[in-house]
């Protein structure tokens, strides 16, 4: 039962854990995207 | 007057509430099928009669190679797309194939790993069947490598676009291994149709379906976040060059 417990444990945890990793890094990215584009147009570029 | 960091606050909300919408239905297909996939591992796949409630872990190892192997082919298709119309869009989706190919091989060999501990009485032996997935993830650890360390962008592409065909070799070597050798695993599906009790038939194919689904979900998140790295990357070297 241990090692049901275990690989069942590994790969939610794994899953959940890449899934965080992409949502938070595509916010971050979206928000410098969108402050070098503001930047850009005061510049008048 | 906004400033650019109060535009750039605004935009980032309207386009996160976007995405939220559009991919709640995705997230909640995906739930649903998941805890349904556990109900039926848990609760209404009968007991193996020989290894016991360990076997279990068989309903979410055999879709985590199949997924694996689905990712790595749409990786070769998705490269050779790219070397005939040379369009960063099919690279992109290469990628984003490999990445979660390589992360659905990575806990394929670790489930089974756990699964040949309970019912081999190891965690690894050079059987054919685990050295061909394990090269297979080592070749694709490699494209995710090479990706990183050429610097330029069209070499890199066209490099990783001619390994990724190269790469799918192995995909089917690991597939026929069980039938071209002698292994310790079982052909599950033969010609005849599957070699297990109707209930796991049923399990399996709830799992196959939660699990392929999900990484359909994975896929288009992993390939979104790399357009947003490439527009990010152009507009960094747009200031540069102001």
């Amino acid at each position: 039962m241990a090692y049901l417990f275990a690989a069942f444990a590994v790969v939610w945890l794994a899953f959940f854990a890449y899934n965080a990793y992409l949502v938070r890094r595509l916010a971050k990215l979206e928000r410098e995207a969108d402050l070098l584009r503001s930047y850009l147009e005061e510049r008048g570029s | 007057m906004s400033t650019p960091k109060a535009i750039s606050t605004a935009r980032a909300e309207e386009r996160t509430q976007r995405t939220r919408s559009s991919g709640a239905w995705a997230i909640a297909l995906v739930a649903l099928l998941v805890v349904t996939s556990l109900y039926m591992i848990f609760l209404y796949a009968p007991r193996e009669r020989v290894m016991g409630d360990v076997q279990r872990v068989f309903y979410i190892h055999l879709p985590l190679a199949w997924n694996g192997l689905l990712a790595f082919a749409v990786t070769f298709v998705l490269s050779i797309l790219y070397l005939k119309t040379r369009r960063a869009g099919f690279d992109r989706w290469a990628a984003a194939s490999a990445e979660v190919g390589l992360l659905f091989t990575t806990l394929m060999l670790l489930t089974g790993s756990l699964w040949a501990r309970a019912a081999w009485g190891t965690y690894w032996t050079w059987e054919p069947r685990l050295t061909t997935a394990f090269l297979l993830w080592l070749m694709y650890a490699f494209y995710l490598l090479l990706r990183r360390y050429i610097e330029n962008k069209d070499k890199m592409r066209l490099m990783a676009a001619v390994y990724g065909i190269v790469a799918f070799i192995n995909v089917p070597i690991v597939f026929m291994s069980i039938r071209w050798w002698r292994t310790l695993h079982p052909v599950v599906l033969k010609s005849s149709g599957f070699q297990m009790e109707p209930e796991m038939v049923q399990t399996l194919l709830v799992a196959l379906v939660s699990f392929t689904v999900f990484y359909g979900l994975l896929l288009w998140e992993r390939a979104r976040l790399a357009q947003v790295e490439e527009r990010v990357e152009r507009l960094r070297e747009r200031i540069r060059e102001v």
